[in-house]
């Protein structure tokens, strides 16, 4: 015992009291950066908190095929180690495209479950397996009970979690708008490209909406996506996003190539 | 004459028939003498690959004159093998591969699904639940699996339907020919149980505990599960095993058995997963008025395979996912489960292939450079479109209703048929644009054809995936 404890004894018993009851450790939890200054920054911890959920929905149009969602979070897990498990209600994703974004075939294990009884179980289970990068469920409908239910089952099996929302029809979309448990919310739209120079499709450009963000501010970002790699960058101010030395071979590895960042955050919550 | 074959029934032979009668219709005939014990040992040895591949509760059916058929109970197992219309297609292919002429239903009571298997036409016959009363109303008497004489005695009376035995007063009927009848009645319409004694195969590690009283309660059953799967561990190990397949046998107090079924994706006798794997099936247990028996079977043990672990001091060893893929197989069917490996095609449908989840995992890839959408539909969908032929991409399309004018397009990237999978896609072609509309949606279109030569498809367009 050192003196410092011994002076105030109440203020630690107190600290340790409301860690417990909000259900969490006092320990630092790892996060996984976007390796964007402007979007890490946003962030607390400075990226995407790990063992956590954390949600994603097209946005316009794709709110029902969530292909450019489907895209991000792809993006999010390739960055992580280990595998990832992937629960899709209707198969239609291709995984050449995953490729594409870094994350390889062979890392990746898919369910495919009918109901969302059974997508909620299986995202469930997945989550509390310690051996999972991330975990990426198509979900339709989220309660807050479920979505407590997924955070907690992160919390315990120290993985990524990610619920692409997916909805039938555009009328369930405003569910969306539903209080959830998850860690941070992000809504990703189509925006047009912009013009090439020459014929042809320029590089696709999506508005990243971080909705909500516990302990932050949410905030909009407008960010280019490297076609045929899997980097992000920041609409616009190209090349001085990242530092003036930033240059395109740097913010490509950004989402996908990036080698993973230091786990030690991450050792010590699952000791 | 016990049996004959599909030619033979042709020409006119019928079982019961005399050797010598069926010898005179027929010059030639080949006959052979039966041999109802072998037949009995190969309806076993039937049983028990059914056993492994279906379903846990399998017996040889000597209901009726002869021991001729097999009988499961599917209850529970259908959905891990894609229900049972699909079940038994499946069966009857398989039987059908190894050279067994075989057909095959399903209905709620046992004598229902033998009377239909016998009487109906078709080789794979599902009769939905409840409509076992109806589908057996039309059905000739003689599918009650009663004695011939009485089936003859019955039709002197002028009943020949199921039917009308069933409006027939009873008392008559079991004073002139005993109460076989009412009761083969009563069990084809469910209203008496009719248990199904399950074969065993030879010395299976197994264990299994009796009851005083009859236990119902969930926790119950937990705590006797519990008690159960450790001796049964400590049997695979001493033998060296691990179990496939493992059957949790609840016979209860009305003699029917209850089954639960679990399949492993690898060999286990690790009694915490094995314990979780079962405690997360209680739920389906219908414990009824009481459970008084209950059996732990190992059906399908297979070798221990021990596997070095990486024990590098930097690398942490890459995680063990099959208990993860068992309760997610268990849960959903081992169908759900899969991996993704590069199949070498161009045709993008015909790019990926699903192998099992814990398929050793091989090294190949998707050539880069092409971009490939996010989302492939199951199947192209036609859209309206205009374009300039040859080569144009389109300048506005229609799809689901929806019409996308469309602002740049990249393309065509051209892929041909595959000449070696069938003379129809010898000269097809498919042109893909990469297109993106007013409002940033990026699709990926098609069309069938080159532009040019009709041989080369329809030169209709269709929308095949989505970008992002």
């Amino acid at each position: 015992m050192t003196a410092e404890t011994h002076k105030k004894p109440g203020l630690e018993t107190l600290r340790a009291a409301i860690s417990r009851l909000e259900g969490q450790t006092s320990r630092k939890r790892a996060t996984l950066p976007f390796g964007l200054a402007e979007i890490d920054r946003r962030l607390p911890g400075g990226g995407l908190t790990l063992g956590a959920l954390h949600e994603i929905a097209g946005g316009g149009n794709d709110a029902l095929n969530a292909a450019a969602a489907a895209r991000f979070a792809a993006g999010i897990a390739a960055r992580t180690q280990g595998q990832v498990l992937w629960i899709v209600t209707v198969a239609d994703l291709f995984t050449p495209a995953l490729q594409q974004v870094g994350l390889p075939p062979s890392r990746v294990l898919f369910v495919e479950s009918g109901t969302d009884r059974d997508v909620l179980a299986c995202f469930e289970e997945g989550l509390r397996h310690p051996g999972l990068g991330a975990v990426v469920a198509e979900v339709g409908r989220l309660t807050m009970t479920a979505s407590r239910r997924l955070q907690l089952a992160a919390e315990s099996g120290g993985g990524i979690g990610l619920a692409l929302r997916r909805w039938r029809r555009q009328r369930d979309a405003a569910d969306f708008g539903q209080p959830t448990a998850s860690t941070t919310r992000w809504r990703v739209s189509l925006l047009p490209s912009a013009p090439l120079p020459v014929q042809g499709v320029g590089e696709s450009r999506w508005l990243l909406e971080l909705i909500r963000t516990r302990s932050g501010e949410s905030a909009d970002f407008e960010v280019e996506v490297r076609n045929g790699q899997a980097g992000l960058r920041i609409a616009g101010s190209p090349d001085k996003t990242a530092g003036a030395e930033a240059n395109h071979g740097d913010l490509a590895s950004v989402l996908g190539h990036r080698p993973a960042p230091p786990r030690t955050g991450r050792r010590r919550a699952s000791a | 004459m016990l049996a004959a074959d599909r030619a033979a029934r042709k020409s006119g032979v019928v079982i019961g028939m005399p050797v010598a009668k069926a010898q005179a219709l027929i010059p030639g005939l080949a006959v052979q003498d039966g041999q109802p014990e072998a037949d009995r040992a190969a309806l076993e040895r039937l049983a028990l690959w059914l056993q492994q591949r279906v379903s846990p509760i399998v017996a040889v059916d000597a209901s009726g004159k002869s021991a001729d058929g097999l009988v499961l109970d599917t209850t529970g197992a259908d959905h891990l093998l894609g229900g049972e219309a699909t079940m038994l297609r499946d069966i009857v292919r398989r039987l059908n591969g190894s050279g067994i002429t075989a057909r095959a239903a399903v209905a709620d009571t046992l004598g229902a699904a033998y009377a239909v298997t016998r009487t109906t036409p078709g080789t794979a016959i599902v009769v939905p639940p409840g409509e076992h009363v109806a589908t057996l109303a039309d059905m000739p008497i003689a599918a009650l699996r009663l004695p011939t004489n009485v089936v003859a005695g019955m039709a002197d009376l002028g009943l020949t339907r199921v039917r009308d035995l069933e409006n027939a007063p009873r008392a008559p009927l079991v004073l002139r020919f005993g109460p076989e009848i009412t009761r083969r009645l009563d069990q084809a319409y469910g209203r008496v149980e009719e248990p199904i004694l399950p074969i065993r195969p030879v010395d299976p590690v197994a264990v299994s505990r009796n009851f005083a009283e009859p236990i119902a309660a969930a926790e119950t059953i937990a705590r006797y599960i519990g008690k159960l799967v450790p001796p049964l561990c400590i049997g695979l190990e001493e033998r060296g095993l691990g179990a496939r397949r493992l059957d949790l046998l609840l016979h209860r107090v009305d003699n029917a058995v209850q089954a639960v079924r679990l399949a492993l994706a690898r060999p286990v006798r690790d009694p915490k997963h094995l314990l979780r794997l079962l405690s997360d099936q209680i739920e389906t247990i219908e414990p009824g008025f009481g459970i008084e028996r209950m059996e732990l079977i190992a059906m399908l043990a297979e070798p221990v395979e021990r596997r070095q672990q990486v024990s590098s001091l930097i690398e942490e060893p890459e995680a063990d996912l099959s208990g993860l893929v068992d309760t997610l197989a268990n849960r959903l069917g081992s169908g759900a489960l899969y991996r993704v490996v590069p199949v070498e095609s161009d045709v993008p449908e015909r790019s990926v292939q699903r192998v099992p989840p814990l398929a050793p995992i091989q090294d190949t890839t998707w050539p880069e450079g092409w971009p490939r959408p996010t989302r492939l539909l199951p199947r192209p969908e036609p859209i309206e479109t205009m374009a300039m032929l040859p080569d144009h991409p389109p300048v506005f399309f229609v799809w689901r209703g929806l019409r996308h004018k469309v602002k740049c397009a990249d393309g065509p990237e051209r892929i041909f048929g595959e000449w070696w999978k069938g003379d129809a896609e010898l000269t097809t072609a498919r042109d893909y644009f990469r297109v993106e509309d007013t409002s940033g949606e990026r699709f990926w279109l098609f069309r069938a054809g080159d532009g040019e030569h009709g041989e080369t498809g329809s030169q209709r367009w269709f929308l095949h995936g989505l970008f992002a």
